[in-house]
């Protein structure tokens, strides 16, 4: 008989094992402006640390919130001793207008409606906990954040079938691709319970349409399933366009207090936008008391620290601070992600045309020997090794097409980005003239790789880091 | 199609749901010495309320540790990015150091086998998910904290096959009943993963004695796939250090290090009892199976803790000079407000299972039942919520094979607070007393009306059980 799970021993988030390697050489070679300049620059973190001044700030300003007073009167005790899975009323009311705020307050968030959890990796796996037996299935649009893959699946038991986009389309959802998807599941012989998506995408870094959000809305409404949204990167839009939620839509479309409005589930978390991933908050909003009831209860499991509530509730009902955080983080994200975007094409690289994120989706394709995921890795392992840079291959997104990845630009500083963008250069530079070279040996090369790489692959996964950072 | 899932739909944590009426009121009409002074007064809570004094002090004397400074200097943005999963080491380590002060230093805790957790809550929890399969069974002697129930069945799959324990022998864990809750658990077609002890124990209030812990070793010895998971969450709460002995003193004593017994025992802990601090969700699993670690290391993802409070924690806990005076103090101010308790209720002619830890006591009021019957249990127990105005938890709620026992917690209010409870309840039993003489001539027609309670406690149960509020707390 066996002494542990099988979920312990089945090792169920191995899945993309060659995407840690990236992670293992960073730890090993980190870089630093000062104690190691040559060492692999991180941009494969979506860390948003562009904006930690104007919360410092504020903090300075404002020392009751983390000293755990108010009005100057201690309230230490009180806060002790408040476990209530309904959340402290105040941060769930300052949270909710805070999620009105970045919607333009054109819908409305109503506070019992909200459940707190420790970060949306708890929201997320809660959320399948309610919609989901072991062996049903969520469908998901391909490419998507690899932590989905445990969140959603590790300990629920649901499966993840993907709605497979293509750059033919800049990865937009299609009809066809929605009804494709649900009938592979069929195929497979699992429920369909509903369909996640990350609204801003990641690893995108565009807002979905509202085409594409209404095709969603009919297509839950006609299969009567759930949609969730996970809509962590809210915040993180810098484009022109406004974020469309699915919230709108459904006003839009008058489906406020309709029957499939209970069926559509927004997660949300200040990891991203307010940059606060160690403080673990995260949120599930949802139409259905039934779902909030149970989500409440299993909140039980992962709580957000009250002392954590309370520093937030006073941050975020701070109008004046909140107007102005948003607006200056659109803007410093815009400026980074515009530094990106023109270093890439100095070195002949384009991206997805994005609008939102911490991120580009990057089309190295052209630099690809082959149009196949093991040159896909090759270069993944080039660019880790050669060009110290760590970014995510498409392949640990489930990208059906080889040569894209994701490559972060808000976890560092101007400087640094320029660094990365230098390096890159370089490197493309000095493979086209030793592509030109090599050419007559290249198939004799590409047999030895194939082999290494699956040797690597076999070896990492089983190691025991998994980045949890999104 | 079902639109939800079972589990958000079977609501399987409403078992006791009469437990929550007594909840339900105390929330209507809550105590306030100022404010609401005939309002129910809550000992179903426990909480440690005793030492917020000294916290609050070093606090004082500290304010970096909750302004993310460190000598001066922020660091906010460092903290506010970590989210590793391993943990702050230097939280860890000053968490590991604080479990072996709490066992006198007997023992020592590897910061590397410890797992940070959202609460105790998620740390058992998390076990369950890494030891046992859906339809697997845990054994737990009764009587056991309601929330086990929720906590390690809910969303695991996993079974609890009760160890029935009784005032006989007050409450110990003997090796017949081990046995027989086995075979019950055989019986049922359960594969049986292990057994779970609180130790101090929720309700009793008592240490696991050491013939006990050599029962449980001496089953897990001869059954080679069973664990033992040892919640000590309690272990700070021991009046007298000497007298808790936790399951890793076991394995130094024994010494089973390089046994495979070693690799199937781990600890649960937390900060909610010993520090009083249940609202900053802090929980850790202590394993020597690497297996389990790694395991239990990833799924913490679902439940991390907050930074901020690994931080203040790390600063709090790295005192040495702070938590020896605390734990010392604590035990003091914990000893004599049990004490108080107990000759308080000894006043009334109640007596109490003899007890050495804990923030309660388990309550021996067998003699007011009007039958030995749990419908007698629950009627005395809504007398004393909506007569006498306190809210004590029935032992039913907790699994309890014996009517009329009953936990009532000492550490969640002030003295005053829980002499004018002593006081309330003399004045009910007093006058019990008498109501219960005149009562032997018109038993039958009370038999009948208490039938209809009886039907009236099952719709109330019937309703509670889809109530909303859930008493998360032990």
């Amino acid at each position: 008989m066996k002494q542990l799970s099988t979920k312990v021993t089945s090792n169920a988030h191995g899945q993309d094992s060659s995407y840690f390697l990236g992670w293992e050489e960073y730890e090993k070679n980190p870089y630093d402006e000062i104690k190691n300049p040559n060492g692999i620059i991180q941009m494969g973190l979506a860390e948003n640390q562009l904006c930690f001044d104007l919360i410092e700030t504020w903090l300075a300003k404002n020392p009751d919130a983390a000293g755990l007073k108010k009005e100057g009167q201690s309230i230490f005790k009180e806060l002790a001793l408040f476990q209530d899975y309904h959340g402290l009323p105040e941060f769930k009311k300052a949270l909710a207008e805070f999620m009105e705020e970045i919607r333009g307050n054109r819908v409305t968030f109503d506070p019992s409606k909200i459940v707190l959890t420790a970060g949306s990796t708890s929201a997320n796996e809660t959320l399948m906990f309610c919609l989901a037996e072991p062996g049903d299935a969520f469908l998901l649009p391909t490419p998507y954040y690899p932590g989905f893959d445990r969140d959603l699946k590790w300990r629920t038991g649901a499966e993840i079938v993907p709605i497979h986009c293509s750059s033919s389309n800049g990865f937009q959802i299609t009809e066809s691709a929605l009804q494709q998807a649900y009938q592979q599941a069929q195929k497979l012989d699992l429920k369909v319970k509903g369909v996640l998506v990350t609204n801003p995408s990641n690893p995108l870094g565009t807002m979905l349409t509202r085409r594409e959000l209404n095709l969603l809305v009919d297509f839950i409404t006609s299969k009567n399933i759930h949609l969730i949204s996970d809509e962590i990167y809210s915040g993180t839009v810098f484009g022109f366009e406004q974020f469309v939620s699915v919230m709108d839509v459904l006003k839009d479309k008058k489906l406020e207090n309709s029957e499939v409005s209970r069926r559509v589930h927004v997660v949300y978390s200040l990891s991203k936008d307010l940059g606060l991933p160690g403080f673990r908050v995260g949120a599930i909003y949802s139409n259905d008391e039934m779902v909030v009831s149970a989500a409440t209860k299993m909140s039980s499991f992962g709580l957000v620290s009250s002392q954590t509530q309370y520093l937030l509730s006073a941050l975020l009902s701070d109008k004046k601070f909140t107007g102005t955080y948003l607006n200056e983080n659109q803007k410093r994200l815009k400026i980074r992600q515009k530094q990106l975007v023109s270093g890439l094409e100095a070195a002949g690289v384009t991206c997805l045309k994005s609008n939102a994120g911490l991120f580009c989706w990057v089309d190295m394709r052209h630099l690809l020997d082959t149009n196949t995921f093991e040159a896909e890795l090759e270069l993944w392992k080039k660019i880790v090794y050669e060009v110290k840079l760590n970014i995510s291959p498409g392949s640990s997104c489930h990208c059906t097409e080889p040569g894209w990845f994701r490559v972060c630009f808000a976890n560092m500083s101007e400087e640094t980005l320029d660094l990365a963008m230098k390096r890159l250069k370089e490197y493309v530079e000095s493979t086209d003239s030793r592509r030109l070279i090599s050419k007559s040996s290249h198939e004799r090369i590409k047999s030895l790789r194939k082999r290494t790489v699956s040797n690597w692959v076999f070896r990492v996964s089983w190691t025991d880091r998994v980045p949890d950072e999104r | 199609m079902d639109l939800l899932s079972r589990k958000a739909t079977c609501n399987s944590h409403g078992q006791d749901s009469s437990y929550f009426l007594g909840w339900e009121e105390y929330e209507k009409n809550p105590h306030d010495v100022v404010k609401n002074p005939h309002g129910i007064i809550q000992m179903g809570l426990a909480e440690n309320q005793l030492c917020f004094d000294l916290l609050e002090s070093w606090l004082i004397q500290n304010p970096d540790a909750a302004s993310f400074k460190r000598d001066g200097q922020s660091v906010f943005r460092e903290l506010a990015l970590f989210q590793d999963y391993h943990g702050l080491s230097s939280f860890k380590k000053a968490l590991a150091d604080f479990m072996s002060e709490n066992r006198q230093t007997r023992v020592s805790f590897d910061s590397n086998n410890l797992v940070l957790t959202a609460g105790a809550t998620s740390a058992n929890e998390t076990l369950m998910f890494c030891l046992a399969n859906p339809g697997d069974a845990f054994l737990l002697p009764t009587p056991y904290y309601p929330g086990f129930d929720r906590d390690l069945k809910w969303r695991t799959g996993v079974e609890i096959v009760p160890i029935q324990c009784t005032s006989s022998n007050g409450f110990h864990i003997t090796k017949l009943a081990l046995e027989e809750a086995y075979e019950q658990a055989k019986k049922l077609n359960l594969n049986v993963k292990g057994v779970l002890i609180t130790n101090p124990s929720n309700p009793l209030g008592t240490t696991t004695t050491q013939t006990e812990l050599n029962i449980l070793f001496e089953f897990i010895s001869k059954n080679k796939n069973i664990h033992l998971v040892s919640d000590e969450i309690y272990s700070g709460t021991a009046f007298s250090s000497s007298e808790f002995i936790s399951v890793m003193e076991i394995l130094k004593t024994n010494q089973l290090e390089n046994t495979d017994v070693f690799k199937r025992v781990h600890i649960v802990y937390s900060l909610s009892k010993d520090l009083g601090l249940p609202g900053f969700r802090v929980g850790a699993i202590y394993s020597n199976d690497k297996d389990v670690i790694s395991a239990a290391t990833k799924m913490s993802s679902f439940g991390l803790v907050s930074s901020q409070t690994q931080y203040l924690l790390s600063s709090l806990l790295s005192d040495k000079k702070f938590t020896k005076n605390y734990l010392r103090e604590n035990q003091r101010r914990l000893k004599n407000r049990q004490r108080m308790l107990v000759t308080g209720l000894e006043a009334i002619g109640i007596g109490c299972l003899k007890s050495n830890a804990g923030l309660f006591c388990w309550v021996d009021m067998r003699h007011l039942l009007s039958s030995k019957t749990f419908e007698a249990e629950m009627d005395l127990w809504k007398k004393i919520v909506y007569e006498v105005k306190l809210n004590i938890s029935p032992g039913s709620s907790c699994h309890c094979e014996e009517p009329g026992w009953f936990r009532v917690c000492f550490a969640n209010m002030s003295e005053e607070t829980l002499k004018l409870a002593l006081k309330r309840l003399k004045k009910f039993v007093d006058n019990g007393t008498l109501s219960r003489s005149c009562q032997v001539g018109e038993s039958q027609s009370l038999k009948s009306s208490r039938k209809k309670t009886t039907t009236t406690v099952s719709n109330w149960v019937f309703r509670l059980s889809f109530h909303d509020r859930d008493a998360e707390e032990r």
